[in-house]
């Protein structure tokens, strides 16, 4: 769209409103989430691995991390991911900004309080008239523990997804006895989520090719209450569809699949590394505490 | 069901009567009269709101009539409908529906293949066997791990045939297969389909555009703007009639002028039914 254009759709200003900007950012993170399969079809290690061994795999090390409390075991552990990382061909830097820019804020924010009030000797003592910002030595120590934990499990979780193409990843669930029925349900949901998504931004884009001049606020909500009416609409007569298309290929509430995949030495030898890493983890940390 | 059975020897759909109505109101068919015979190749045409959609869905047994009698291989389609034959039904019937993003709902294309197969609760191998030979049919083996959203428009139709020829049905019902497809993707589909009439299968298929026609259907039903049966008859005989193909707004009259001369003619001429001798352009 040209400035003039935009400018034109958008308001005086020409500016996408939030509302837009939220939907197309929402698409292209599920997109680029979800459905990018760049990382997780390259030749890497963890690639060739069958799902199943990779869920078993990431369960072991997940439990390891949980029950860690020190951060020597925790450190040993993300090194160890990082590690499987770079055998899978996925950028280190790529993966450690996508787990670490985020988690320092969102864990931050739920330890902060225990940093202050948990019993024990202060870090320091800054007075501010009746206050006192007094940090806990056992309270920071827990802190970082807390957030050294939730990183690696992230990590895990991250490394999962980039290195199993989605579809792979919902059939192995079936290892972890996950109902079929939930997922179908799920892979149902993202196909038609990003599917939903893309309707509601052709709707933006429609409305925004045919206006010429600036709405009123008044107007917009109203067109937004509008769309979201519409969107619902149409989600019931998909699913509605979808049901009915279900029904005709002898659907009768009981889905089932087919299971491609094979286990190989190799899965079964990384399903023990795995175990041997967890439980070396776990001594370790016994050691340090 | 098999091939020795009763069904065999009645018409493959018997409709008398056959009302449809969505909500309270709104008639989508109405007074359907309608026996098709196994084997035949049958074009439903009709413009856009016509009922072509509804009566196929009928035909599949996935919704019931409100009014009228219906039979479908021998069976009453109520029995289909409230499941009480839907799984020995759907074995015989399959429907391939206008929007592949409906009937592509799982999350690879070999997962929606083998759907409809799982469905029966056939064994895991034979699963398997009919999956690899839907998908070599429709040509399409190398998009057996791919997303639907990935596909193209055509690729689509093609995986929304495919999971539906893995049922390995013996009545196909179609519906508007050639739509928003570009021309070569169009042609390709067309000699697909041609494909599976000359294997044996009852062909059923709903559409407006009239050039495919001659290449898919030897009959030709035509649904009116009253949500009835305008004529049945062969498809040469059908199509070259074009006040039927106006009043059923499947062509257009137009109003202009040549050499001075002011007069109407029909845009979009009804194309003669030459398939049998001219066979349809192939395309790879």
């Amino acid at each position: 769209m040209t400035g003039a254009r935009a400018a034109a759709a958008g308001g005086a200003d020409g500016r996408r409103g939030w509302l837009e900007r939220t939907m197309a950012d929402i698409a292209h993170s599920i997109e680029g989430a979800v459905f990018s399969e760049e990382h997780s079809r390259a030749a890497g290690w963890l690639q060739r691995r069958d799902p199943r061994a990779k869920i078993v795999m990431f369960v072991m090390t997940l439990l390891a991390a949980s029950f860690a409390a020190t951060l020597p075991a925790l450190a040993a552990l993300y090194v160890v991911v990082v590690l499987a990382a770079r055998v899978s061909a996925i950028p280190t830097e790529f993966f450690v900004k996508r787990v670490w820019l985020g988690i320092p804020f969102f864990a931050g924010i739920i330890v902060i309080p225990w940093i202050f009030f948990a019993p024990g000797p202060r870090l320091f003592d800054l007075p501010f008239g009746p206050l006192h910002l007094a940090p806990s030595v056992p309270g920071v120590g827990a802190a970082l523990v807390f957030v050294a934990r939730v990183g690696v499990s992230v990590s895990l979780a991250v490394l999962l997804v980039l290195s199993t193409p989605w579809a792979h990843l919902l059939k192995s669930l079936d290892t972890l006895r996950v109902p079929q029925i939930f997922v179908l349900v799920l892979s149902m949901t993202y196909r038609y989520i990003f599917m939903l998504l893309h309707i509601a931004n052709g709707m933006f884009e429609a409305r925004k090719s045919r206006l010429v001049a600036t709405t009123s606020g008044g107007e917009q909500r109203r067109w937004i209450s509008g769309s979201i009416g519409n969107l619902l609409n149409r989600s019931v007569k998909m699913s509605n569809d979808v049901y009915l298309a279900m029904l005709a290929r002898g659907f009768t509430g009981s889905p089932r699949t087919v299971q491609r995949f094979r286990m190989h030495a190799a899965d079964w030898a990384a399903i023990a590394l795995a175990a041997v890493i967890a439980l070396a983890a776990s001594g370790l940390d016994r050691l340090v505490r | 069901m098999s091939a020795e059975t009763a069904g065999d020897r009645c018409p493959v759909f018997e409709l008398h009567g056959v009302r449809y109505v969505y909500g309270q109101r709104q008639v989508a068919l109405d007074g359907i009269d309608l026996v098709i015979e196994r084997g035949e190749q049958v074009a439903l045409l009709g413009a856009n709101g016509s009922g072509k959609t509804t009566l196929l869905k009928l035909l599949d047994g996935i919704v019931g009539p409100a009014e009228g009698s219906m039979r479908a291989l021998g069976l009453e389609v109520a029995a289909v409908v409230d499941g009480a034959e839907a799984f020995r039904f759907h074995r015989e019937v399959g429907l391939v529906f206008q929007d592949p993003d409906v009937q592509l709902f799982s999350a690879t294309v070999y997962d929606d293949v083998a759907f409809g197969p799982l469905q029966l609760g056939l064994a895991t191998d034979e699963v398997r066997a009919r999956v690899a030979e839907a998908l070599g049919l429709m040509e399409i083996e190398h998009l057996a791990e791919r997303a639907p959203f990935e596909l193209s428009g055509g690729e689509k139709k093609r995986a929304a045939i495919a999971s539906v020829l893995s049922l390995r049905p013996d009545v196909i019902l179609l519906d508007e297969p050639t739509a928003s497809l570009d021309p070569r993707t169009k042609w390709v589909l067309v000699d697909l389909i041609r494909r599976l009439a000359k294997a044996g299968k009852t062909l059923i298929t709903a559409t407006h555009e009239l050039d495919v026609v001659p290449y898919i259907a030897d009959r030709v039903v035509v649904l009116g703007e009253s949500r009835r049966v305008l004529a049945d008859g062969p498809a040469a005989e059908v199509l070259a009639n074009t006040d039927l193909l106006i009043e059923a707004n499947l062509i257009h009259e137009h109003l202009h002028e040549h050499d001075g001369v002011r007069h109407r003619h029909a845009h979009e001429a009804p194309v003669h039914h030459e398939a049998e001798a001219t066979p349809a352009p192939e395309h790879s």
